[in-house]
């Protein structure tokens, strides 16, 4: 699995899609154009392995999805959204609530493309100052920021701090940088939720950054070790002597892990197991990643992607919208050739999340003080959970273990979200959860609970596409997730989100986003 | 610790590489139709893919009967006459078993070997004509795939196995003392390669599922799933039959090509193997080495390598034929019966007799860190027993916690564990030189020196420790239990279980259980002992138990060879050329010269002369001068590190000629020499049953081979008393009796069988 050969990515190979503005229907339109076949060497997903990644998904859904107008899918929400609820409120006595004044992302590419020769904490940089112009927050008055990230750049290990400081910020400002695979920036977030709520801090910035352009190729141990004795030895002779053990396989380089560490195994060949176990065809698995990047096309077109904030490369044109919706047909997704169980897998690179290049920030206050400063927030940050389970056979199946818990916490049930957003890491995964979800002999044997929690309805799911389509820069999705929630809720009607992603590690995080009141 | 390290050879006879034999019984039903009659095989039609799934009843593994046989006769007559039917995939229904092999009781069951050779020809024909199935047949297998089943395998079209630890294939025939008798010398041979298949023949190991993908022996690998929609090995298999239909599919269309591409070594070694001059080197190489490492014992090896030649050399009808009648010939050698009984014993042993303990052992702490006390971490550890391993001081703690360690990370190294799996296994060990913890102990196994003062302290202040619950057994090779539990406010919480060293290796396990030793106490050292992998008898207390005390006269005797003038190397070329693999002279090496004076004098206050034989005073000379065998670099042989051809310590040679004895002429043949050795062995063992130490023959012949070395080729002393003759053993033992008296003295069970010669330890 060679780096080069994964970062070239099945994406770029495929047609745009893009010509039509008038065709709100895109993903049928694909049927009709004529398609160049997909080169099946060129597959990204095998790189996607490296980090983390989750997906839901469902069965029957992309016949009923084609069939309704979407018109009256917006009807139908607006329907749900006056159903009574469980609770009015989330807020709890004597806790102050903590809410999220907005949130902003760069434009999530496709890795290798117009990002490929920045650092990091360039990227990281460029949504803080998106954040900054589109919140007008005032810098000195940010206490502390915090940045996930997962595939870490050496020389900006704390890329929270390099970033924050490259943007302006106070360098009276304290940042940290947190890992937690694919829910790093969850992370982060919930560390500035746990930072107000305890009273530490009043205003903090959150985010998350990847760049899987550019990753820590090493050394060889060997060829570390001689290197750092070379450096010590004091004289020619012991110099000497240590360049005479210098063997030829010393150079060979060794390649940030992409297998999960306790297990040896991808996380795409994970998933491809998963898919198996909950007996998951490739046709369902494709009409899913169909599904998401037409939802992600039409979300796109429509300009709901409103946390998208316009990015001027040095050295290249300004890159204001995301690269990697690309709706295609299934008889072109079916052609291609599994990426990791061969040759009769079922994931495939079409029905994979992409190696991409991201970063995102929301500004998080404690209520009183962002309505203090005169904001208008969009949503609160409500009850949170962090789960994890076998990183072998349930690595992917954090939100179905996440999502019942973090509900009985809230005091909630599946019919009070009005807006799903979960991590699509692959099709398959996606499908897998829903279907674990909805199975009471999975909860009982697995989950040691009574009864299954239910499967989120699709017409509430990830609507506005997800990771598959928009891409999945591992330490920036989280609050790509919560931003999404936060938007539909206000765009919708709504009140409760429900955020919920899966990690590597056999790791998975959920959260509550409640609507900020108009 | 009388076991000796080279012992550790022996554990090729794991019980998980051997055919199964459950002896299911043969059902008698009128047929009034085929397909509703069938009780082991049932097949349905997808698409146009039969699926044919095994599922013997009442087992827990498919084995191939003679009724099996019949059926799968039946339904592949119906699958190839079927218009609709275009490919078939064999399955098995049970999770972790494909076909464990051939049933044993069948062979067994013939009385000469023309009756064995016939079966194995109709076994032959059935898979030739699956070989030569215009209609491609899938073997997708999960579970252990071993002898027949194997073969039935290499039969079918393509292969497909699930990469799961339990799927295992191999040939594991040459283990019970015969050959692949359904055309698995002739078609390996051509899957794999001549050396390849030499190697899974006649070392009999088992391949997992990605070694054999590599070797070709399967086509495709499927891995194993997680919890899903239905239990992980229900899915598995489910998911198994799904891709082995589409690749049953594919064959059937022609999309795929059950040829498979050979690698560059492959190539170059299947031309290499096309010149005849290089097959003769090889057979004669292997041969050799054969020879050297059979030594003429086991007749099985050289057959295989005669009838894979003969296939070879001469065309697969020639190949067929010889294998067949090899077949028939190996299956009525004693050496067969002789390695068959061994297997049976052993699954016997692998069985807990006294049922579930009340109390599970999860708290396991151990006392001593040393060689034996780590061995025995070492192998607790690796399945999920949460161990304590304590000893006095840091340093001898740290070589024990280091001895854990390497034992783990060998297994890295080999690939059969992970380093995360290692560092998980090593982290369920505490290391610690007080008892906190003990409390909440379920079991504490003492491995400290063997001393009964020493052992009654750490009893006392273990027992001021512990919770009431907890079981207190002591790892020795001679203290009595009852003398040990003298002590104990609890005895019937004490009892013995004597470890073999290396602990890792020896896989046998002697439980001794005292008077007063209740039987929860038991059922629960046994249940730890199997969840160690080991093999168990358990034996009642006295004074060497079963295993040392066989030892015990046998060691005597080997001493007064030496004074009669016999060398050590002489005497090792005598007793390994026996079948022991190990010899005498090494073997008190191994053991420790201080052990071996040890459990002498011990056990030869209590028996007399009936222990006696060679002097003391030859094993107090060389304590003296500190040669206490491989431990101390120094005993009949000079041990260096690194060095691996053992030179002889010359200063023995006047120790010994210091204590000489004059030979007595008439017993001192080589053959004599040898059956010296073994008939004092042999009469001892029977004592022991006489006198109700061992419970049963069986335990008697596992104990022996297992822990002891006795030679495998004879099947322990029991089946060597049954197959050699009990009139000529007493024959053989009156005649040394009258050379040096009451040693020799057959006990009565033995004289018993020699005068009715209808009576047999196995019946």
């Amino acid at each position: 699995m060679g780096l080069s050969r994964t970062s070239a990515i099945w994406a770029v190979i495929w047609p745009s899609l893009r010509g039509d503005p008038e065709t709100i229907w895109s993903f049928i339109i694909p049927l009709t154009l004529s398609v160049k076949p997909m080169n099946q060497d060129l597959r990204m997903t095998s790189l996607l392995t490296y980090t983390l990644k989750y997906l839901p998904s469902t069965s029957q859904w992309a016949l009923r999805f084609s069939m309704r107008p979407l018109s009256c899918s917006s009807q139908l929400r607006a329907a749900t959204a006056v159903q009574a609820k469980s609770k009015q409120t989330l807020a709890k006595p004597n806790i102050r609530n903590i809410v999220v004044v907005d949130g902003v992302r760069t434009p999530f590419l496709l890795s290798g493309t117009s990002y490929k020769d920045l650092m990091p904490h360039d990227l990281a940089r460029a949504a803080l100052s998106g954040l900054l112009h589109r919140t007008s927050v005032p810098k000195d008055v940010v206490d502390y920021i915090i940045f996930g990230t997962v595939i870490q750049e050496v020389k900006t290990s704390n890329v929270a701090r390099e970033a924050a400081l490259g943007a302006g910020f106070s360098d009276r400002t304290p940042a940290h940088t947190v890992t937690m695979a694919c829910i790093s920036s969850n992370q982060a977030m919930t560390t500035a939720v746990s930072l107000i709520a305890s009273g530490q801090c009043d205003v903090v910035v959150a985010g998350g950054v990847e760049l899987m352009s550019d990753v820590p190729i090493r050394h060889s141990r060997k060829m570390r070790k001689m290197m750092l004795d070379l450096s010590k030895a004091k004289t020619l002779g012991q110099r000497l002597s240590l360049i005479s053990k210098f063997r030829l396989n010393f150079l060979s380089p060794e390649l940030p892990a992409v297998a999960e560490f306790s297990t040896n195994e991808t996380m795409g060949h994970s998933a491809d197991r998963l898919a198996a176990a909950f007996a998951i065809s490739r046709l369902e698995q494709d009409e899913y990643a169909l599904r998401s990047h037409s939802l992600a096309k039409k979300a796109q077109d429509e300009g709901l992607l409103s946390d998208v904030v316009p990015f001027k490369v040095p050295g290249k044109d300004t890159v204001t919208q995301d690269n990697g919706i690309r709706p295609s047909s299934l008889e072109q997704m079916a052609k291609l050739k599994p990426a990791f169980i061969k040759p009769y897998g079922t994931v495939t690179a079409a029905n994979s999340s992409f190696l991409t290049d991201g970063a995102s920030a929301v500004l998080i206050l404690a209520e009183e003080k962002a309505l203090a400063m005169g904001y208008k927030p969009k949503a609160y940050l409500r009850d949170f959970m962090y789960v994890s389970q076998d990183p072998k056979d349930q690595l992917l199946l954090g939100p179905t273990y996440a999502t019942p818990k973090v509900l009985e916490k809230a005091g909630l049930t599946m019919n009070d979200i009005d807006a799903f957003e979960f991590h699509e890491a692959f099709s398959g995964q996606i499908l897998a959860n829903l279907k674990a979800m909805d199975s009471d002999w999975f909860a009982q044997n697995y989950m040691g609970r009574k009864a299954k929690v239910g499967s989120p309805p699709l017409e509430k799911f990830n609507i506005w596409g997800g990771s598959l389509s928009l891409g999945h820069p591992f330490g920036a999705t989280g609050c790509r997730l919560v931003m999404a929630a936060a938007n539909r809720l206000q765009k919708e009607g709504g009140q409760y989100g429900l955020v919920a992603a899966c990690a590597a590690g056999g790791q998975g995080h959920a959260m509550i986003v409640e609507a900020y009141p108009k | 610790m009388v076991a000796s390290r080279a012992v550790g050879s022996l554990s090729r006879f794991t019980a998980s590489r051997m055919l199964r034999c459950p002896g299911y019984i043969c059902r008698n039903f009128t047929r009034s139709s085929a397909l509703l009659t069938r009780t082991h095989i049932n097949y349905g039609v997808k698409g146009d893919v039969a699926v044919i799934r095994i599922n013997s009843p009442n087992s827990k593994v498919n084995t191939l009967g003679q009724e099996l046989h019949s059926e799968f006769i039946e339904v592949m007559n119906e699958v190839w006459s079927s218009n609709q039917i275009r490919s078939a995939v064999l399955i098995s229904s049970k999770p972790g078993c494909f076909i464990a092999g051939a049933d044993l009781n069948m062979l067994t069951a013939c009385t000469t070997s023309q009756e064995v050779t016939q079966i194995s020809q109709e076994a032959q024909r059935m898979f030739e004509k699956v070989e030569k199935s215009t209609k491609p047949i899938v073997a997708a297998i999960n579970g252990s795939c071993l002898g027949g089943g194997l073969e039935l395998a290499i039969s079918c079209q393509y292969r497909i196995a699930t990469k799961d630890k339990k799927t295992v294939l191999g040939s594991p025939e040459v283990l019970l003392g015969i050959l692949p008798g359904a055309g698995g010398t002739q078609r390996l041979p051509k899957m794999v390669g001549v050396p390849a298949a030499f190697d899974m023949m006649l070392t009999g190991r088992g391949i997992r599922a990605d070694r054999a993908k590599k070797m070709g022996l399967v086509d495709q690998l499927v891995e194993p799933l997680g919890p899903g929609i239905k239990p992980p090995e229900e899915r598995t298999i489910e998911y198994l039959e799904e891709v082995a239909i589409t690749f049953a599919k594919g064959l059937a269309d022609k999309k795929i090509s059950p040829k498979r591409d050979k690698g560059l070594v492959e190539k170059l070694t299947s031309y290499a193997m096309s010149i005849p001059f290089v097959r003769q080197q090889i057979y004669k190489k292997v041969e050799e080495k054969v020879r050297k490492q059979t030594k003429g014992l086991y007749p099985a090896p050289l057959k295989i390598i005669d009838v894979v030649k003969t296939g070879i050399e001469q065309g697969s009808d020639a190949g067929y034929l010889s294998e067949s009648q090899k077949f028939g010939e190996l299956a009525m050698t004693k050496e067969s019966k002789a390695l068959m009984g061994l297997y049976r014993g052993q699954t016997l042993c692998k069985k807990n007799k006294f049922g579930a303990p009340q109390k599970e052992v999860k708290q396991l702490a151990i006392l001593g860190a040393g060689l034996m006390g780590a061995g025995i971490a070492q192998v607790s550890v690796d399945k999920g027993l949460q161990t304590i391993l304590k000893d006095a001081t840091l340093a001898a703690l740290g070589r024990g916690q280091q001895q854990v360690f390497r034992g783990l990370d060998d297994k890295v190294k080999k690939k059969a564990l992970t380093s995360f799996e290692r560092d998980a296994f090593f982290s369920n060990l505490t290391g610690q030189l007080d008892y906190q913890g003990f409390e909440k102990a379920d079991m504490v196994i003492e491995a400290v020196f063997e001393d009964l003062s020493l052992k009654h302290k750490v009893l006392k202040e273990v027992e001021a420790v512990i919770p009431d619950h907890c079981v207190f057994a002591s790892n020795t090779s001679a203290l009595p239990i009852s003398e040990i539990a003298a002590v104990s406010k609890r005895p019937e919480k004490v009892i013995g279980m004597h470890y073999f060293s290396p602990v890792d290796k020896m896989q046998l396990l002697e439980i001794v259980t005292a008077q007063n030793t209740s039987k929860d106490t038991t059922a629960s050292a046994v249940e730890v002992g199997l969840k160690q992998g080991k093999v168990i008898i358990v034996v009642k207390d006295g004074p060497g138990f079963y295993t040392t005390r066989c030892l015990a006269p046998m060691m005597s005797e080997v001493i007064r060879i030496l004074q009669e003038g016999v060398g050590p190397k002489k005497l090792d070329s005598l007793t390994t050329s026996f079948g022991f693999p190990v010899g005498a002279a090494t073997l008190v090496d191994e053991v420790g010269v201080d052990v071996a004076k040890h459990v002498a004098e011990n056990l030869g206050k209590v028996f007399g002369e009936r222990f006696a034989g060679g002097s003391l005073e030859v094993l107090k000379q060389m304590i003296s001068k500190g040669f206490l065998g491989r431990k101390s670099g120094k005993g009949f042989y000079i041990y260096q590190e690194g060095v691996k051809n053992k030179n002889l310590n010359s200063d023995i040679d006047s120790i010994l000629a210091s204590l000489k004895t004059p030979p007595q002429p008439d017993v001192s043949s080589d053959e004599d020499i040898q059956y010296r050795l073994v008939t004092r062995f042999v009469n001892e063992a029977v004592l022991c049953l006489q006198e109700g130490v061992l419970a049963t023959p069986t335990e008697g012949d596992i104990g022996a081979v297992f822990g002891l070395g006795f030679p495998p080729s004879l099947g322990g002393p029991f089946r060597f008393v049954d197959l050699y003759g009990a009139q000529k053993i007493v024959d053989r033992l009156r005649k040394y009796e009258a050379a040096y008296g009451k040693q020799f003295t057959p006990c009565q069970l033995l004289m018993d069988h020699a005068s009715s010669p209808n009576k047999k330890f196995y019946q």
